[in-house]
C-alpha cells in the first residue's frame, strides 16, 4: 500500500459489491419483479435474470432489486414495478426480458415512462 | 454475474456455530443452488449479530430481516418463501422481545437494535471477516492511512487523549494518558500488545470482535505503534479462541499482501507487523505483567508495580497493553476526531460498551450501549427483561470481581465512576443478572470458587485469603458458620483488598464487600441456620454450636 488513493480505489471497488446491505434508503430507485407461482409460472425468473444482468452491464449500483408475491394481477405476470425516489411506483405488465432490458435503459436510465406497458398508476 | 440481488449473511461467531450454524449454511447454499439462485443471491459469513442465545441467526438483504433459531431443514422455505418469492418466514423471524406477538421484520427497526449505538461492533455482523476488501469498504484501513500521511506520532496521541478513551479491559485508564507515557521513551524497541486473553467467566466480547472485525484490531495496532513509536505488535490470545486465532492469521497475511503491514506502509517509511501468541487460559494472565511473564516464557505471576509496562514492560522494553475493545475504538476516533466520539455516552466517560448480558435475562448475549445507559435500561430494555416471570435479585456488573447491586441501583449509569462509587465496576463488561430464585451465599460461594481457584499463589493475601472465603461461604450454606463468620468475612475482606499485590486478589471480595452491605439480613439468617431462598440445604441439628 504506497497511497490513500490506493486505498481508495479497493474501497470504491468493493463498496459496489456491498452495496445491497445498506438496506432499503430512500435515495434509491427500486425495481421489484413479482416473484409469486403465477409470476414464476409466466417467466417472472427470466425478467429477474434479466434486470440484474442489465445492471451489471450498465454498472448501477444505486438500484435495489427486491421481489413480491402475487398481487392478484395473474393474467398481468410478470409484474416489473420501479419506484424512483420522489415519484410514484409506476407497475409494468407481461414483462418479458426483453421489455425488462428496455424498461431499464428507458425508464430507470433515462427517466421516461413507457406507457402502452403500463398497468396502473 | 457480481451483481447479487440478495445477500444472507450468516453469522458464523462462536456462539452460533456451536448451535450448528454450519449445517445451516450449508443447507442454505444447497437450497439456493437448488432453485437455481446462485447467481442472484450471495452467501457471506459473518461476525457475531449479537442475539447469540438465539442461534443461529442470518440476515437476509437489501431488506434486512433477522431470522433465528434456525435448523438445516427450515433453509428450504427461507430459500423457497424469501429468496424466491419475497415473502418473510414470519415464524422464523427473530423477536427481540419475546412476549411480543407482533415480529420485528427489519433488523434496524427491532427494538434490539434501537439502543445500541455501534462502533465498536461496526463490522460485525456486516462484512465478512475474511474478506480485506470488504473491511476496507467501510472505510477500513483510512484511519491508518490518514494518521501516517497527515498526523504526527504527537497528534494521534493528542486526539486520543482529547476522546477521552478510556481502557475496556477492566480498570478503565485513560488510554491517551498511556500512550503518552510510551511515546516520548528513548529506546531501541518497543511493543504494542493486544490483550486478548479474556479470562473473565461468560465473558466473550474481545473473542467475538476478534472473530467478527479482525482487520479492526490489526489497524489499530498500527495506529498505536505508530503513535508510541513501536514496529513490533504481539496479540496475546486465549488457546481455545481457534476460530479468532484463524481469523486473526488470515487477517494479517492478507494486510502484508495488501502492504498494510510490512515496510514502508503507505510509502510514509513506518514499518509495523505483528505476531499472535496463545495463552493457556489461566484468568491471572490477563493482568498486564502477568501476561508479559508468559510472554517472555515465565510462570504467569504479576509483577509487582511500578515500574509499569508502558515504561519496563516485555523483555524490559516500553511496551503500551491494550484491551481488544479499547483498540477497536481506535480507528473511528482518528478519523472522525476526538470531538465526535465526546459526543457519544457521558462526559468523563465517552463512547460506547460492549456488555455481554449473562444469567437470568431474555436476551442473553453482546451488546453495545453508549456509556452511561442505566441498568434497568439495559436489563429491561434490550435485555428483554428477566425471564420465567421471576423477579429482579441482583446485577453484578465487571465480572466476577464486579460488586453485587440491588434493585435500589436499577437507575444508576453505567459508567466507571458511577459504579465504582457503589462499590462495583464496569471492568470488562460482563453484566449477569441473577433473580429472586438464587441465594445470595450459594452465589457469592461459586464466585469464591472460582477466585480460589485462579489465584497464582504468589502472595498470602489472596491465595490464603481467596481459600478461607470460599470455606467460609461453604459453611454459610451448610448451615455450619460459626457466629463470628460475617465478623470473620468482613475482616478478610479488608485485609485482600489492601495488601495483594495484583488486581486479582485486590478485587476478588468486592462482590462479597457489597453483598455484605445490600444482603447482609440473608447472609447473616444462613449463620442462623436459614436459608430465605430455600436453595441452601441445610439440615436442622447439622449447626455447629
Ligand atoms: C486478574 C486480572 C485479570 C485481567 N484480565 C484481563 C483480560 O482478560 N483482558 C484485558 O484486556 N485486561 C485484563 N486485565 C486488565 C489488564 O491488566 C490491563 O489493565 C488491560 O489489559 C489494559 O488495557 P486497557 O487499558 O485497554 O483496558 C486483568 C487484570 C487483572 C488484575
Ligand atoms: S493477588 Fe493473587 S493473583 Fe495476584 S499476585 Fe497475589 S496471589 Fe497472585
Amino acid at each position: 500500500m504506497k497511497s490513500l488513493d490506493e486505498l481508495a480505489k479497493i474501497r470504491d471497488e468493493a463498496r459496489k459489491k456491498m452495496e445491497i446491505r445498506a438496506g432499503e434508503s430512500g435515495e434509491k430507485t427500486k425495481i421489484i419483479v413479482g416473484m409469486g407461482t403465477c409470476g414464476i409460472a409466466a417467466g417472472a425468473r427470466e425478467t429477474m435474470g434479466a434486470v440484474l444482468q442489465e445492471l451489471e452491464k450498465r454498472n448501477l449500483d444505486n438500484v435495489l432489486v427486491t421481489q413480491t408475491g402475487c398481487v392478484g394481477l395473474c393474467e398481468q405476470e410478470p409484474i416489473l414495478e420501479v419506484e424512483i425516489p420522489g415519484q410514484p411506483r409506476i407497475s409494468y405488465g407481461k414483462v418479458s426480458a426483453e421489455k425488462a432490458r428496455q424498461i431499464i435503459a428507458r425508464h430507470v436510465v433515462n427517466g421516461n415512462i413507457i406507457g402502452e406497458w403500463v398497468i396502473n398508476r | 454475474m457480481s451483481y447479487f440481488r440478495a445477500h444472507v449473511l450468516v453469522c458464523a461467531g462462536t456462539p452460533c456455530m456451536l448451535k450448528g450454524a454450519g449445517a445451516v449454511k450449508d443447507a442454505l447454499c444447497r437450497e439456493i443452488e437448488r432453485a437455481g439462485l446462485q447467481e442472484e443471491v450471495r452467501v457471506v459469513e459473518t461476525g457475531c449479530l449479537g442475539p447469540c442465545d438465539d442461534g443461529p441467526v442470518i440476515v437476509v438483504y437489501p431488506e434486512g430481516v433477522m431470522y433465528s433459531k434456525l435448523k438445516p431443514e427450515e433453509m428450504s422455505r427461507i430459500v423457497q418463501q424469501h429468496l424466491l418469492k419475497g415473502r418473510v418466514v414470519e415464524d422464523l423471524v427473530y423477536r427481540a422481545e419475546k412476549e411480543k406477538a407482533k415480529p420485528v421484520v427489519s433488523l434496524e427497526e427491532q427494538g434490539y437494535l434501537d439502543r445500541q449505538y455501534r462502533i465498536v461492533l461496526r463490522n460485525c455482523g456486516r462484512i465478512d471477516p475474511d474478506s480485506i476488501e470488504e473491511y476496507i469498504a467501510n472505510g477500513g484501513y483510512e484511519a491508518l492511512g490518514k494518521a501516517l500521511t497527515t498526523m504526527t506520532p504527537e497528534q494521534v496521541v493528542a486526539t486520543v487523549k482529547d476522546s477521552g478513551l478510556r481502557g475496556r479491559g477492566g480498570a478503565g485508564f485513560p488510554t491517551g494518558l498511556k500512550w503518552s507515557f510510551t511515546a516520548p521513551i528513548a529506546a531501541d524497541q518497543k511493543y504494542i500488545i493486544c490483550n486478548a486473553d479474556e479470562g473473565e467467566p461468560g465473558t466473550f466480547k474481545d473473542r467475538l470482535i476478534l472473530e467478527g472485525d479482525p482487520h479492526s484490531i490489526i489497524e489499530a495496532m498500527a495506529i498505536a505503534g505508530y503513535a508510541v513509536g513501536a514496529d513490533q505488535g504481539i496479540v496475546y490470545i486465549r488457546g481455545e479462541y481457534h476460530l479468532s486465532i484463524e481469523r486473526l492469521q488470515r487477517a494479517a497475511a492478507r494486510a502484508r499482501e495488501l502492504g498494510l503491514l510490512g515496510k514502508d506502509i503507505f510509502g510514509t517509511g513506518f514499518n509495523f507487523d505483528l505476531q499472535i501468541r496463545t495463552g493457556a487460559g489461566a484468568y491471572v494472565c490477563g493482568e498486564e505483567t502477568a501476561l508479559i511473564e508468559s510472554l517472555e516464557g515465565k510462570r504467569g505471576e504479576p509483577r509487582l508495580k511500578p515500574p509499569y509496562p508502558g515504561v519496563a514492560g516485555l523483555w524490559g522494553k516500553p511496551t503500551v497493553v491494550n484491551n481488544v475493545e479499547t483498540l477497536a475504538n481506535i480507528p473511528p476516533i482518528i478519523l472522525k476526531g476526538a470531538e465526535w466520539f465526546r459526543g457519544i455516552g457521558t462526559e468523563k466517560t465517552p463512547g460506547t460498551k460492549v456488555f455481554t448480558m449473562l444469567g437470568d435475562i431474555t436476551n442473553q448475549g453482546l451488546i453495545e450501549v453508549p456509556m452511561g445507559i442505566t441498568l434497568r435500561e439495559v436489563i429491561y430494555g434490550v435485555g428483554g427483561g428477566i425471564p420465567n416471570g421471576r423477579g429482579f435479585k441482583l446485577a453484578q456488573t465487571g465480572g466476577t470481581s464486579g460488586g453485587c447491586l440491588p434493585k435500589e441501583f436499577l437507575d444508576l449509569p453505567m459508567d466507571y465512576d458511577s459504579l465504582a462509587e457503589a462499590g462495583s465496576a464496569l471492568g470488562s463488561g460482563a453484566l449477569l443478572v441473577i433473580d429472586d430464585s438464587h441465594c445470595i451465599v450459594d452465589v457469592l460461594r461459586s464466585f469464591m470458587k472460582f477466585f480460589q481457584h485462579e489465584s497464582c499463589g504468589q502472595c498470602t493475601p489472596c491465595r490464603e485469603g481467596t481459600a478461607r472465603l470460599y470455606q467460609l461461604f461453604s459453611d454459610l450454606a451448610a448451615g455450619k458458620a460459626g457466629q463470628d463468620a460475617v465478623q470473620l468475612i468482613k475482616e478478610l475482606c479488608q485485609t485482600m483488598q489492601l495488601s495483594s499485590l495484583c488486581g486479582l486478589g485486590q478485587s476478588a471480595p468486592n462482590g462479597v464487600v457489597t453483598a455484605l452491605q445490600y444482603f447482609e439480613e440473608e447472609i447473616q439468617k444462613h449463620v442462623a441456620g436459614e436459608c430465605p431462598a430455600g436453595v441452601c440445604r441445610i439440615s436442622m441439628g447439622s449447626r455447629a454450636v
